[in-house]
């Protein structure tokens, strides 16, 4: 494999520091005299950064309403198994002011979005907006490309066909008035998904585009007709629409529905009773599925999450732990390197 | 009509080109002449042209064969298979993830392969086109060497080198002979001479050549460059002449014409068929235990992801039981899904749960494991110290495969001739019927006399004596292959004295006879030349003798021996023979036997080369009988060698011995110290000789690798004429086992010299007495066993009187023998050649005796000293640095499939990847790839010059301890471990709540990035953990591969790709960055991932360390300058030396002095230098492994062998 040097003038190898295995080095030892302080160290600044985490996790309001509706007595049991519009609504209280940005989520169990061929059953090409696959959807929407009449689907595949399609509204009893806390649709999709990920075709109005093709199967309204309040907000670039585009991680998920971030409730929502008013589309019986909608606020670390907290604290006294237990060893057994 | 006739038959012959391979000659026209008619018709057959042909691919078979060797290994064939089951399937990821590398590999591969066959192109090519000159038509004109055909008549210059096999027809000098010397085919540098036919040797012009009528009857080409048979008919007149031919008289492609102004030749063997080509012939490839251990593993692997596939598959087939779940209504199949049958459904998502995890397996692991080798070699070549400034030589590397084994050998099997010592041979003595002679030493211009007590030459031990005495000097004058170079400069080694007037050098292939003719020259006999047939000798008395040069009959080592027969100028006719001591003695009839023998033992014990002198008056009709024997013997064709042999026994007999020479052949530099530390580090030195038992033995003493106290066990020819050889064998086995049964035993793992240090001996006879398969009774089937058994508990075995195939059957023995341990073969000559070949590890030196054990060799090494280097420091370096790169390759590879693998059960068993396609693809080959690369070359866990001093340390890694299955449990476990980690802790982070503070929620690709982040900061952080010798190299890599994976993370998430038809990627890495919560949570990942390793680290460290962490400590604590220390290094530590090295330790750390520990270290420090041993009160599980010097000398006394 290695050719013999070619014998020129001298035969001698370079004597260089490389090609002598004689570089400069660092040689560090993980011996116990740098372990044990660094293990303090960081086992300490872990145990803090865990304390504050907690300490901010608790402090997060969380408000969780299973709507499902799959015991008897709950409002919602005559919507699970209707076919037709129906509509249930809950009532709920808050005791405290509910911080703002307070943010509206709806969740899902057992759904499983993170299903390969689930997630595959789109046309990222209909999605940027090029007309040519809006009469030809990819093969990849099988068997989301074509209606019964075999006209294409705009947008195909399983993934857009099956997006949530609940609808809620949330309202305040103000001295026994309803008021209608007003929710936000907007920011609640990411920013890049909106203006540069997903395009709607550049014609203008928007429902031309869609010549010659259906709207999917399980959907009410068209996807140029999604937001009948905004133009803008209408097409792929629907926010609702990207929210669902983004495919959950795991099987028991959460969305951002609404952001509360108007008038009255931009500094939170005041302690009192409120009723949520569901319009119940989205079948999730027969695969034991749950549905709930959640309040939440978030601090600089995010939303609700005590684990990462505790398992800064946790890691962090392990650190502390092995140090102390090194330091008992090197006490007994004096480490012959550290004479 | 007769010429018809034959033209008719070779065209016959022509057509039957089946029946022409049969042939087993072949008849060659000397310059495309028929033979006369009437001469006996030959079958003309078709030989090729003389184009040679290195190269193994043509532009147009390139891509095929290429492609189909390289899909001949099996990890090739594996990808290939999981990229078409990508391509057919609908699978998981796209085919790009396995097609991308697996296509880089194969091309990078075929552009390597395809540039050197390039240049084999380019330089069969030069060879081909360059001029030959031919006799045609009377006259010389010039070709192309490839238009060369058999049969053309060649003439060649001085200088000039041969294109084809040649039959020497004639040169310029007068005798017919040329010389030549074939260092580019075997390495010999001197000149050989060759020898023309009698009748054909008068024809020295090109008119006359092209008259000469012949043919040439021959084997078919053949690979030994030593052999060859033939017959020359010349046709004169009407009778036609029949000389034998043999090697002598061929010319071989690739050697060079000297010392002479030309020869005509004609080409016999044409290209291909050349003996240089046929044996170009590629060396078994040798598989290093390591290779081994990483296929044992790929096993496991392989049955990892195979078990993980089918156990998804089942798990996803039961999941599926509910058809809620197979097919919720959010996913609906399509008609023919539906249809399609369950097993085939079953087996596509086997298929597909494999191609998900295949990953597991990495196609670059044998790149890197490829480069690492490749590159690591070069240090090899480059180490200055393995330069030898006497030769001009560096280390070769033939072989990168073998790197990490030179760290794995338990047995060394060395040469002694040329490897242990120097083969520079110096005559010492004479000893002629019992007067010993010394030739005056030259020293500073004076001339010593030699030592006292040995009769000098001037005492006249009267005129019978005196004549005897000079018989034998002209026997030494006469009988030997030496020639005379009567020039300055010579192509090669010189041996030279000024002889005379003009400066002459003598030339031999065998450094024995040049020092003896030259100690002859000194004790007043001095060899001139020959000339015409007449060897010339100026005497004492500066006359010149003339005896005409008769027959050689050539040394072979089977022999043992050499003889020549001479007339004298006054008619006499004599046989002189000089060989070694067996091989004269029994075909002695009269001489001084007794005071001879006593002689050459005397020498032999001294470690001097004996060889004995005998002579034989022939009668003319003695002579007669002699010629005839070999004439006939060497007509023939079938069974020459053996006639030969026959002939030669018959010949060299009845013989008067004259006297003994003893030659001196000095121990290499450093050889003794190479071998202690050879022993010291565990392995077993077994020294392979053809020399006899007392030289060889005088040698091992002298090399250390006998010491005062080893108790010699001999099992040779004198002692089973004794006793029978089963009787020795297990009187010895009982010997050797007594002490080991009653101590604790510790198989094999080296010197114990706690116990008698045990060596034995035994010679090449008796060794195939053991080995021999059993005939009389079943006991005999155990001797080997028996033989092996005691072999295994001496620390230095001596075989001597060995024929070069015994050492191979030697090496093989062991190798085979139930541990199988790492054998390592070191050789200079031609006869170490089968052994270097046989060995795990071969390695030839570059000696005096040509470059064949260089060319067969793995490594070749200028002197025996520099395999201390070779062993300790590189051997060890590439197996620490190459089991850490396996072992590491295979963890990296767990944590980035196993949580893949954990996801499947959160994604319905919908081989849904984890990782987006870039970071599959990109993972292995440029995320981790480097700083393991660097790593795997550049890692130095102790300093070179601690290596060196310390040889123990190669214990450490003995058996290879770096890759045993708890080690590779470990690594697995860390692996599994640290996928958990990073699956569940993501896991736990992403369940059900927002990581950013605008409320937005993270997709399936975020959850993947922020697993693929962790893993890859994990993985590298720890191979930063592992590394322990930093340069700014492995600075610049490992923190450049993470800076790189971020770089390309934000530019891969950063642009809308347009090549790509998803954009699933885009901007998760950034969208990630920006929440603070996932910077905590990698943090905690990493953190969390490290900490056990970390902690078993350094827990090990401080409660097992190893001798190489303890040496790490050591060495730390005294910035390098451990070495400057006589306590860590020498076994026997001088009693001052502990305060001494407590004195600088005080000073280099003032403000531990007072720390009570110190004290206690230093104090055992003091009584057991030895890192094992020096804190007893911990428990060490392997402190009994390493001996005791202290106690050594406990053992026998000194005992003499001989």
């Amino acid at each position: 494999m290695v050719k013999e040097e070619q014998e020129e003038s001298s035969n001698r190898p370079d004597n260089t520091a490389f090609t002598q295995q004689r570089l400069p080095a660092w040689q560090p030892i993980l011996s116990a005299s740098i372990v044990i302080p660094m293990f303090l160290l960081i086992g300490a600044a872990f145990i803090g950064v865990g304390v504050a985490l907690f300490i901010t996790s608790r402090d997060i309001q969380l408000q969780e309403l299973d709507y499902t509706g799959d015991d008897s007595e709950h409002p919602c049991f005559k919507c699970r198994t209707n076919t037709e519009k129906c509509t249930c609504s809950m009532t709920f209280s808050i005791p405290t002011l509910f911080k703002g940005p307070v943010f509206f989520y709806y969740g899902l169990t057992n759904y499983f979005q993170n299903q390969r061929k689930y997630g595959a059953s789109k046309d990222d090409n209909q999605l940027y907006g090029d007309l040519n696959y809006f009469t030809s959807p990819s093969t990849d929407c099988d068997p989301y490309t074509r209606d019964s009449k075999n006209m294409p689907i705009v947008p195909c595949g399983a993934l857009a066909n099956s997006m949530f399609n609940d609808t809620f509204t949330l309202s305040h009893t103000v001295n026994g008035v309803q008021k209608i806390v007003p929710l936000d649709g907007k920011g609640i999709a990411w920013w890049t998904d909106y203006n540069i990920k997903y395009r709607n075709p550049s014609i203008t109005p928007l429902i031309n585009a869609f010549n010659g093709t259906k709207k999917p199967t399980n959907w009410p309204k068209p996807i140029y007709e999604l937001d009948t309040t905004d133009v803008y907000n209408n097409g792929f670039i629907n926010q609702d629409f990207l929210v669902w585009m983004r495919r959950a991680a795991l099987p028991d998920f959460r969305k951002l529905y609404r952001r509360i971030t108007h008038d009255d409730y931009a500094a939170g929502l005041p302690a009192g009773n409120y009723t949520l008013t569901i319009a119940y589309n989205y079948p999730v019986h027969s695969f034991n599925g749950k549905k709930k909608v959640v309040l939440s606020n978030v601090s600089w670390m995010g939303g609700k999450n005590d684990f990462l907290g505790i398992a800064y604290i946790v890691v962090g006294s392990m650190c502390v732990v092995m140090s102390v237990v090194m330091l008992i060893v090197y006490a007994r057994f004096k480490f012959a390197e550290d004479v | 009509m007769g010429m018809d006739f034959s033209t008719l038959r070779t065209l016959i012959s022509r057509y039957c080109a089946g029946e022409e391979n049969c042939v087993d000659t072949r008849t060659v026209y000397i310059g495309h002449k028929e033979p006369p008619p009437g001469a006996e018709a030959f079958i003309q057959q078709r030989f090729p042209d003389n184009r040679i042909v290195s190269s193994k691919y043509t532009f147009w078979n390139f891509i095929p064969k290429n492609m189909f060797e390289q899909f001949r290994r099996v990890a090739n064939f594996y990808f290939l298979i999981i990229f078409l089951v990508q391509l057919i399937i609908d699978t998981p990821t796209s085919p790009v993830t396995s097609g991308l590398p697996l296509f880089f590999v194969i091309i990078v591969t075929a552009i390597k392969q395809g540039y050197e066959d390039w240049l084999r192109h380019k330089a069969d090519k030069a060879v081909n086109q360059c001029l030959v000159q031919v006799v045609q038509h009377g006259k010389v004109s010039r070709k192309h060497s490839r238009k060369l055909t058999v049969g053309d008549v060649v003439y060649v210059k001085e200088d000039e080198s041969f294109p084809c096999d040649l039959i020497l027809l004639s040169s310029s000098r007068d005798d017919g002979t040329c010389y030549v010397t074939t260092a580019s085919l075997d390495g010999e540098s001197s000149h050989k001479t060759y020898h023309a036919v009698q009748e054909t040797k008068a024809y020295k012009t090109e008119e006359e050549v092209n008259c000469i009528h012949a043919t040439i009857d021959c084997e078919q080409p053949q690979p030994d460059l030593y052999k060859f048979r033939g017959n020359i008919n010349i046709y004169m007149g009407n009778e036609p002449v029949s000389r034998s031919l043999a090697s002598q008289n061929l010319l071989l492609r690739g050697a060079t014409l000297k010392n002479t102004e030309y020869i005509y030749g004609v080409a016999i063997y044409t290209g291909m068929e050349t003996k240089m080509a046929l044996n170009y012939q590629s060396k078994s490839q040798k598989r290093s235990a390591v290779e081994k251990s990483m296929n044992a593993y790929l096993v496991v692997y392989l049955c990892i992801l195979i078990s993980k596939a089918v156990i998804n598959t089942a798990l996803k087939y039961v999941w599926q039981a509910d058809p809620n779940r197979d097919e919720p209504w959010y996913n609906g199949k399509t008609e023919s899904e539906r249809q399609r049958h369950v097993l085939i459904r079953a087996f596509t998502d086997f298929l597909a749960f494999m191609v998900l995890f295949n990953y597991i397996i990495p196609v670059s692991m044998y790149v890197t494991v490829e480069m690492q080798k490749f590159l690591g070699s070069y240090f090899i070549m480059w180490d200055d110290e393995m330069f030898d400034e006497e030769l001009g030589e560096r280390a070769v590397v033939n072989t990168s495969d073998l790197n990490e084994e030179l760290g794995q050998v338990e047995y060394v099997f060395t040469d002694k001739t040329g490897t242990l010592t120097e083969n520079n041979m110096e005559f010492i003595e004479c000893c002629v019927d019992g007067n010993v002679y010394v030739p005056d030493i030259i020293c500073n211009g004076q001339v010593m006399p030699g030592a006292a007590g040995i009769d000098m030459i001037d005492t006249s031990p009267g005129p019978e004596a005196r004549e005897r005495e000079e018989l034998f000097f002209r026997a030494l004058c006469l009988c030997h292959t030496v020639q005379v170079k009567e020039e300055e400069t010579v192509d090669g080694i010189k041996h030279g004295i000024h002889q005379g007037k003009s400066s002459s050098f003598y030339i031999s292939s065998s450094p024995d006879e040049v020092a003896l003719v030259e100690g002859m020259k000194r004790l007043g006999f001095t060899y001139l030349r020959l000339k015409d047939g007449q060897m010339e000798i100026l005497n004492r008395e500066d006359e010149i003798e003339r005896f005409e040069l008769l027959e050689v009959l050539t040394f072979d080592s089977v022999r043992r021996r050499m003889s020549v027969i001479v007339r004298s100028s006054t008619g006499e006719l004599y046989l002189f023979c000089k060989g070694a001591d067996s091989s004269i003695f029994p075909r002695v009839v009269s001489g001084k036997m007794e005071q001879i023998k006593a002689r050459v033992e005397r020498n032999a014990v001294e470690g001097l080369r004996t060889l004995c002198v005998a002579y034989r008056r022939l009668s003319p009709e003695q002579y007669e009988q002699v010629c005839h024997l070999l004439t006939r013997a060497k007509l023939e064709f079938q069974d020459q060698d053996k006639l030969v042999a026959e002939a030669y026994d018959l010949i060299e007999r009845d013989l008067i011995l004259l006297g003994a020479t003893a030659v001196e052949d000095r121990l290499q530099e450093k050889a003794a110290d190479t071998i202690e530390s050879l022993h010291k580090a565990g392995m077993k030195v077994w020294v392979l000789t053809g020399d006899k038992m007392e030289t060889a033995a005088a040698t091992c003493y002298a090399s250390k690798l006998f010491r005062r106290s080893t108790q010699i066990l001999e099992l040779t020819t004198k002692r089973t004429e004794e006793q029978s050889l089963h009787d020795v064998l297990f009187e010895l086995s009982r010997t050797v086992l007594r002490h080991y049964g009653s101590m604790p035993r510790d198989a094999s793992s080296g010197l114990s010299s706690e116990y008698i240090d045990y060596g034995l001996i035994i010679d090449g006879a008796t060794l195939s007495a053991v080995m021999r398969p059993s005939q009389e009774d079943s006991n005999s089937g155990n001797y080997k066993e028996i033989f092996l058994e005691i072999c295994r508990n001496c620390s230095a075995v001596l075989c001597c009187r060995m024929a070069p195939l015994q050492k191979a059957q030697i090496v093989k023995m062991i190798k085979s023998s139930k541990e199988h341990p790492i054998t390592l073969a070191i050789g200079d000559g031609a006869n170490d050649v089968s052994m270097i070949l046989e060995a795990h590890v071969g390695i030839g030196i570059m000696g005096k005796e040509g470059r064949q054990a260089v060319r067969n060799s793995d490594y070749a090494i200028p002197k025996f000293k520099h395999l201390k280097k070779m062993l300790l420091v590189h051997g060890h370096y590439y197996y620490i640095r190459i089991s850490e790169l396996v072992q590491y390759f295979f963890y990296k590879n767990v944590c980035f499939i196993f949580p893949q693998f954990l996801y499947q059960f959160f994604c319905g068993f919908s081989q849904q990847p984890l990782y987006d396609t870039a970071y599959l693809t990109l993972y292995n080959i440029s995320f981790t790839s480097l700083p393991i690369l660097l790593y795997s070359l550049m890692e130095q866990h102790i300093n070179m010059d601690i290596l060196k001093k310390e040889p123990t340390l190669y214990r450490d890694i003995a058996k290879n301890s770096l890759l045993t299955w708890p080690i590779f449990i470990y690594w697995t476990v860390l692996g599994v471990y640290d996928a958990i980690v990073m699956f569940f802790g993501a896991y736990f982070l992403f369940d059900n709540t927002t990581f950013t503070s605008n409320g937005q929620m993270f997709g399936n690709w975020t959850f993947g990035t922020l697993v693929f982040t962790v893993l890859v900061f994990t993985v590298t952080f720890k191979l930063a953990l592992d590394t322990h010798y930093w340069t700014w190299i492995n600075h610049f890599v490992i923190w450049g591969s993470l800076v790189f994976f971020v770089v390309f993370s934000l530019l891969w998430g950063g642009i809308i790709w347009p090549f790509l038809n998803y954009q699933r990627m885009y901007y998760v890495f950034m969208q990630m960055l920006s929440s603070g919560p996932a910077w905590l949570s990698i943090i905690l990942l990493i953190t969390a991932s490290l900490l056990p390793d970390v902690v078993k680290k350094v827990f090990w460290r401080a409660l097992w360390p190893t001798t190489t962490e303890r040496i790490q400590s050591a060495d730390k604590l005294y910035k390098g300058q451990l070495s400057e220390f006589t306590p860590l290094a020498a076994l026997h530590p001088p009693p001052r030396a502990g305060d001494h090295q407590r004195g600088s330790g005080t000073q280099r750390n003032p403000q531990r002095s007072d720390t009570p520990n110190k004290k206690v270290m230093f104090t055992r420090w003091q009584r057991a230098p030895d890192y094992r041993t020096f804190t007893p009160l911990l428990r060490f599980t392997d402190g009994s492994r390493l001996s005791r010097p202290g106690n050594a000398s406990s053992g026998a006394g000194p005992e003499t062998s001989v």
